[in-house]
């Protein structure tokens, strides 16, 4: 995990000093709201529906036990006692006080952490996957570019007021595990033939409003380049996104207008007197930015011998081994796993956690896992490197402190954004109706039976929730104050992202059980042996899965 | 007298700044002394106005540092307008002023700018600050400059990024 160095140091520390002065500022009227709109958005503050929301940047998802303590302490001394892991792999309070903020981000600033530019329109926390480094189809680790990454993109003087908030997801991996073809700039990190890094570089891809898949707009550029060729990016961006509309004024309505090629064109006429400045890597840069991500103390195990136990351990152990079957994951490294606690038990919202379950995923972080764990997009949390002779032991723990739901991947693993029991842009609901789906599907033999199925729900179309790429996707609207749910059908988030289509007319509340209940059936009577939902979905088409819904709900 | 900061010091402000001209950019009458013209203004009469050694040229949030090229480096003063705060993209144009083609004259930030944008601001290369608001406490203001003295980036300001500094 990248380690804070007095630089890194000194400018937290002046930028919490900056927030508190703005923030005395504000409160004696000497900045108006409008002014100190953007400065508080860039320090992660949100003005909602109760209270304001702060938002906690986790870069790339990497937390460890030290951090999670500092953020029980802030849940119970500032908030209400819980938090939230967001779709950005970020920390979310509900109800700090304005007031308190500044001290907040001064108790965070002691961990290393902060709340910079999680919000406003400057580039936002990097994200990535949340099995960087442990996964086994890994071709890169791409922890050290995404901080690499960071650091640049943190005080951008020149990108601090874009025409709209930016988004960067970087994966390393042969599976898309953090959804890059949907952000502002996905980078996928590859090898060339000679086997030298490199990243595809893909622009404009986004949800919200208009969801649209990212371009790709050059297949390799030279791992040394990547931060002049973001800022060629960037500046294209900043100079000739629009900014007359919010709406408009994302980077994927530029590449849409321009075409993906001009775009690519401008971006390389800008980068030709930007390439080769001094931000360009050096090998040693990497080289000391992997320096912090190397392995932990893995201990030289039997693999063999240490499967053959668990496999007797799940043998005589069914709930054991649903969870294995699910929340467990291949390591890259012989006798260890990866294990997803999960934070969607029925009846919680997803992704709330309390400060002393926070504190059990610290306790659990030090016993099992070198003290650090990974949020994840799907708002879990990982922790990346057990001992499989561990697994039990840790089983029991996580169930005791209820992340043990055997859920990952399945349906009621579902993505859920705060909605109108929080979010002022609500137009709806959205935590109930994750909720009535969840108690829908409570016998987890049927849920397995079923497969990987994304279920995502967002509250309004700015799509905090991802439905657009949830082989189930949820979105609420309002019809004449009224709260009402179109679902949608064949999104993906991964290698083959695509976006989810309109089923129909949209449903009441009460009706969304019946409603998946009805689109799992199409799909159960349709599959063949070895398709998943969104497999069958592919091949027989959203007909089959309109007529049955809505002749049963007319 | 109007006044700015300037180098990190408060002055008088000398220059006069012309709006953008409602009809013909050529027909706009420059008058004598220390000017800031519009960009049109500055391209419709450019022969007469090449000989004054106390022209400036602003360019408007929507106008572009191409569109001034290299004619930057012949002026004393260049100007950028931020016609609304939020509106970011004075700080790429300020950069490419300096950073493309070589300006080293004043480069100044006019229009409604925030205090808390004069760092970021100085990084891309405005050496100079005026509000057009004029009851902004200069004094304060000034400190802004100061919020931030190390950084991660490189900037016009400090063209090492930190990660060649570190030891
Ligand atoms: C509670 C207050 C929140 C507000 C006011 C808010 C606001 C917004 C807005 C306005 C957009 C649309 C941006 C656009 O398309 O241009 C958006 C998108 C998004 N938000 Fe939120 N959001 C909130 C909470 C959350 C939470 C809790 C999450 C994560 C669980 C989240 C994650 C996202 C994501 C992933 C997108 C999609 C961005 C994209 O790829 O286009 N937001 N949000
Ligand atoms: S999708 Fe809409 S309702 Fe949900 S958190 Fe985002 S802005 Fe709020």
């Amino acid at each position: 995990m990248y380690i804070y160095d007095q630089y890194d140091h000194e400018i937290l520390r002046q930028r919490v000093a900056q927030f508190r002065d703005q923030t005395e500022r504000y409160l004696a009227g000497d900045l108006s709201e409008a002014e100190f709109l953007p400065l508080r958005l860039q320090n992660g503050l949100y003005v909602q529906r109760l209270a304001p929301m702060l938002r906690i940047n986790v870069p790339y998802g990497m937390l460890n036990s030290t951090q999670l303590r500092r953020l029980a302490r802030i849940a119970r001394d500032y908030d209400k006692g819980y938090c939230h892991v967001s779709t950005r792999q970020n920390i979310q309070y509900n109800w700090p006080a304005l007031e308190q903020v500044p001290d907040i981000l001064a108790e965070l600033a002691e961990v290393e952490m902060h709340g910079t530019q999680s919000s406003g329109n400057c580039i936002r926390n990097v994200t990535s996957d949340q099995f960087a480094g442990v996964a086994p189809d890994e071709v890169v680790d791409p922890r050290p570019y995404c901080e690499i990454i960071r650091q640049w993109s943190s005080f951008h003087p020149e990108f601090a007021f874009l025409p709209r908030k930016f988004k960067i997801a970087v994966s390393g991996s042969q599976m898309d595990r953090a959804a890059i073809q949907v952000h502002d700039i996905g980078l996928q990190l590859v090898k060339n033939g000679a086997g030298a890094i490199g990243f595809k570089v893909l622009v404009g891809g986004g949800l919200g409003r208009t969801p649209v898949i990212g371009s790709v707009i050059r297949e390799y550029l030279p791992q040394e380049h990547i931060l002049t060729y973001l800022e060629a990016i960037l500046r294209v961006y900043n100079l000739h996104g629009r900014r007359d509309n919010k709406y408009k004024a994302r980077i994927k309505i530029l590449v849409r207008a321009m075409g993906p090629e001009n775009f690519a064109e401008a971006v390389e006429k800008e980068w030709e007197h930007l390439k080769d400045a001094p931000s360009t890597l050096r090998d040693e840069d990497i080289v000391r930015a992997k320096s912090y991500f190397t392995e932990p103390d893995y201990a030289t195990l039997d693999d063999a011998s240490a499967q053959a136990q668990l496999d007797q351990q799940a043998g005589e152990n069914v709930p054991f081994s649903k969870w294995l079957m699910r929340n467990v994951r291949q390591h890259r490294v012989a006798g260890y796993a990866s294990v997803t606690l999960s934070l969607k038990p029925t009846g919680i919202a997803p992704g709330d956690l309390t400060d002393a379950q926070l504190e059990r995923i610290a306790d659990l972080a030090e016993r099992f896992s070198f003290g650090e764990v990974r949020t994840t997009h799907e708002q879990n949390v990982v922790l990346a490197d057990v001992r499989k002779t561990d697994l039990l032991e840790l089983w029991q723990a996580a169930k005791e402190a209820g992340f043990a739901t055997p859920n990952i991947g399945t349906l009621t693993d579902i993505i859920c954004c705060p909605g109108g029991d929080f979010c002022s842009l609500a137009n709806a609901k959205s935590i109930p109706i994750a909720e009535a789906i969840q108690r829908q599907f409570t016998d987890l033999d049927y849920v397995y039976d079923l497969g990987d199925l994304d279920l995502n729900i967002s509250g309004c179309m700015n799509a905090c929730g991802h439905h657009h790429v949830g082989h189930i996707g949820v979105l609420g609207v309002d019809k004449k104050g009224q709260e009402f749910y179109q679902v949608m059908l064949g999104g993906n988030a991964g290698n083959e992202a695509s976006l989810a289509k309109v089923l129909g007319p949209a449903f009441e509340a009460e009706q969304m059980p019946g409603v998946v209940q009805n689109l799992v059936n199409v799909y159960l009577e349709n599959r063949t042996e070895e398709e998943l939902f969104i497999d069958t979905y592919n091949r027989i088409g959203i007909a089959p899965f309109k007529e049955r819904v809505y002749a049963k709900a007319s | 007298m109007p006044k700015l900061v300037k180098d990190g010091a408060i002055i008088d402000d000398t220059w006069t700044r012309l709006d953008k001209p409602e009809g013909d950019a050529a027909e706009v009458n420059v008058p004598a002394g220390q000017v800031i013209v519009p960009l049109s203004v500055w391209q419709a009469q450019r022969e007469q106005l090449q000989a004054r050694d106390d022209i400036g040229v602003w360019l408007d949030s929507d106008e572009s540092a191409f569109d001034l090229g290299d004619d930057a480096k012949q002026l004393p003063l260049v100007a950028v307008n931020l016609p609304a705060f939020m509106d970011g993209r004075a700080f790429s144009t300020a950069r490419l002023v300096r950073e493309r083609f070589g300006f080293s004259g004043e480069l100044r930030a006019v229009g409604s700018f925030i205090r808390d944008q004069m760092c970021y601001l100085s990084r891309c290369g405005v050496n100079a600050f005026r509000f057009d608001d004029e009851t902004i406490d200069l004094e304060k203001a000034k400190q802004s400059l100061q919020d931030f003295t190390e950084f991660y980036q490189a900037g016009v300001d400090q063209q090492q990024p930190l990660f060649r500094r570190r030891a």
